[in-house]
């Protein structure tokens, strides 16, 4: 069983995990990177295409070390996408230090158009990584779902 | 897994012995080729629980058993505070108290057969499913504060359901020892709009045909008969529970150092529990088991008002409702003495044997009822609980069929409506808000639930009363 995958040097990609999924993100900046990995969350629910980005959310998260605040930062879109029964297509990131600064963009979940196929329960520190190697930055770890 | 690892100890039980910093050995549950199919991940996870400090006799995996956080789904493991033992919310799970209730309905199936197309429209309709679909019930603060004390009796309490559920409800409905206040705000508002939903996944709710009766003095003891009609629903704590597991794993992996554990994997996350962080996490925990037994009483009242729509001369009297992701303070037999540890059952059932006091009076001496889901396409078990399996495995059996194969795996392998469409073609109607939720879910992506329930049979852990097989199935 796979526990790393391979995302573009910029972007987001799926892993296979028993029961549950993987996600990852990469890109130049560790921003980027937990950007593409949002958005990973999101095509585990839909496809992020399908979403319209017309209300912004704003959220904030810290963490002791860059792959705790990977799981916060993936816990608070799951909390948010939860509480408000919205799906996010895009995300603007900015993360300094131990803090993370973000607006998710999207809209309230529409079951025809969207078509849910799983509701996400938590990020969970399976398969955990955020590293920087001559590629750029790459943050991973598995959702329950 | 590798079974040239592992010591055989009969056709269906398999031991990692104990090496290194293993407090006990591990013990695998199955025949040779479920424990083969097992990834080698099972196998470590086992090992690093029986690491743990507190475990006791073994850490066990049901034949059920697949890859986890931490602990393997399907894993079972006992720990005494007196030893410094240990309580985990990895051992636990996202989804506390995520179980199965099955009901009887006094029917038969060919009075279900002209209206089964009716029947699945206002289940569907009444029983929200899937994401983005609320529940009717909005709680303020105060409600969800009785809630989470009350359980199944609070539901009972506001209208949804009967006084006689209770009785058939595991803790008679209601957890002691649970502690609202230590629920955070976000999980309370996670709940607020989601009591009486379903959720996704592999939750369901189906209407079933008993279609085998392996053990008939049992079956009839059950009020169970070939050809009747019964509905099982499998859900748990939804976005509180979810909420609960994702904010102590969090601190658990954080704190442990200060305990002077040594994790083998920081999944593994944990606390002792005569610790201030043990004890929350006890109080929360045993809150969101009287969430998930509230949930499944409101789904129950649901049904029934469905179900009286459609066929009013049904009767829905509850069998039994048991969870799979739980720890409970339970008496156990620990090298000759008895001793109250705590019980993580990750992905596993209770399953009491014969005589057990916790049992209620119609089921005390037949044993309890353990409810097995399959998938949508194949089949439920109904097993009960064996005397032996308390030496075994901590009174414990297996879950469900366990998934062979990823989600992502199911989307390349299946279409959502060619699932729907071959199910169509053999009876059974799926109503679900997401075809590519089916998919995700196809029979085909899951184990032969079968094939783990026989050897949860021959290995003792609970015995086989009858087989389950569905009409119609409402999924997230």
């Amino acid at each position: 069983m796979s526990t790393t995958a391979t995302a573009a040097r910029s972007g987001w990609a799926h892993f296979s995990h028993d029961a549950d999924i993987g996600v990852i993100g990469a890109g130049a900046t560790k921003a980027e990177a937990f950007r593409q990995a949002a958005l990973a969350l999101t095509a585990v629910v839909t496809d992020p295409g399908r979403v319209r980005l017309v209300e912004p959310v704003r959220v904030s998260c810290e963490a002791q070390n860059d792959e705790l605040l990977l799981v916060e930062w993936l816990d608070a879109v799951i909390y948010e996408m939860a509480v408000r029964s919205m799906l996010f297509g895009d995300f603007s990131v900015a993360i300094e230090g131990g803090h993370l600064r973000a607006t998710a963009y999207g809209e309230a979940v529409d079951v025809d158009r969207h078509e849910p196929a799983v509701e996400i329960k938590g990020a969970t520190l399976t398969a955990l990584q955020v590293v920087h190697d001559a590629e750029g930055w790459r943050a991973q770890c598995v959702v329950d779902v | 897994m590798e079974l040239s690892s592992l010591v055989r100890k009969s056709d269906y039980e398999w031991w990692i012995p104990q090496t290194g910093a293993m407090r006990v050995p591990g013990v695998i549950y199955g025949t040779g080729a479920l424990v083969r199919d097992m990834d080698e991940k099972v196998r470590e996870q086992v090992t690093n629980v029986a690491m743990l400090p507190g475990i006791q006799r073994a850490s066990y995996a049901m034949p059920d058993a697949h890859w986890g956080y931490g602990f393997a789904i399907g894993g079972v493991a006992a720990f005494d505070p007196q030893e410094g033992g240990i309580v985990s919310a990895g051992g636990v799970g996202f989804d506390i108290s995520c179980g199965v209730r099955t009901l009887r309905t006094g029917l038969t199936a060919d009075s279900i057969e002209p209206v089964k197309r009716d029947l699945a429209h206002q289940l569907s309709r009444s029983v929200p499913a899937g994401m983005g679909r609320r529940g009717r019930i909005h709680l303020d603060e105060g409600e969800i504060d009785a809630m989470l004390q009350g359980g199944a009796r609070w539901a009972v309490d506001r209208g949804y359901g009967l006084a006689p559920d209770l009785d058939r409800i595991e803790e008679h409905g209601c957890m002691a020892g649970a502690i609202a206040a230590v629920v955070s705000a976000k999980a309370r508002r996670r709940q607020q709009d989601e009591m009486g939903t379903l959720g996704s996944g592999n939750h369901y709710l189906e209407v079933q045909r008993v279609a085998e009766i392996h053990d008939a003095a049992v079956a009839r003891a059950f009020g169970l008969e070939a050809g009747q009609i019964v509905v099982s629903i499998h859900c748990g704590s939804r976005g509180l529970g979810h909420q609960i597991g994702t904010e102590f794993l969090k601190e658990m992996a954080m704190a442990a150092p200060a305990f002077g554990i040594t994790l083998p994997d920081r999944e593994l996350a944990c606390a002792p529990v005569e610790s201030e962080i043990g004890r929350r996490y006890l109080g929360a925990m045993r809150a969101g088991i009287n969430c998930a037994l509230a949930n499944r009483q409101i789904i129950t009242h649901l049904v029934r008002e469905a179900f009286a729509t459609v066929l009013p001369q049904a009767a829905l009297t509850l069998l039994y409702d048991v969870s799979h992701n739980t720890c409970k303070l339970e008496s156990h037999v620990c090298n000759g003495t008895a001793k109250q540890v705590f019980l993580h059952r990750k992905g596993a059932t209770r399953a009491l044997g014969p005589g057990h006091a916790d049992l209620p009076d119609g089921l005390r001496a037949i044993g309890q009822p353990v409810l097995i889901g399959g998938t949508m396409g194949t089949a439920s078990y109904i097993l009960v609980g064996t005397a032996e399996s308390e030496r075994l495995s901590f009174s414990s059996s297996c879950h469900g069929a366990g998934r062979a194969m990823s989600r992502h795996q199911a989307l390349r392998t299946w279409q959502g409506r060619q699932v729907i469409d071959e199910l169509a073609a053999r009876g059974i109607i799926v109503r679900s808000p997401s075809t590519r939720g089916v998919a995700e879910e196809a029979p085909g992506a899951y184990k032969d639930v079968t094939a783990v329930v026989d050897a949860a049979d021959a290995a003792g852990l609970s015995r086989k009363v009858a087989k389950l097989v569905p009409l119609v199935c409402i999924k997230g």
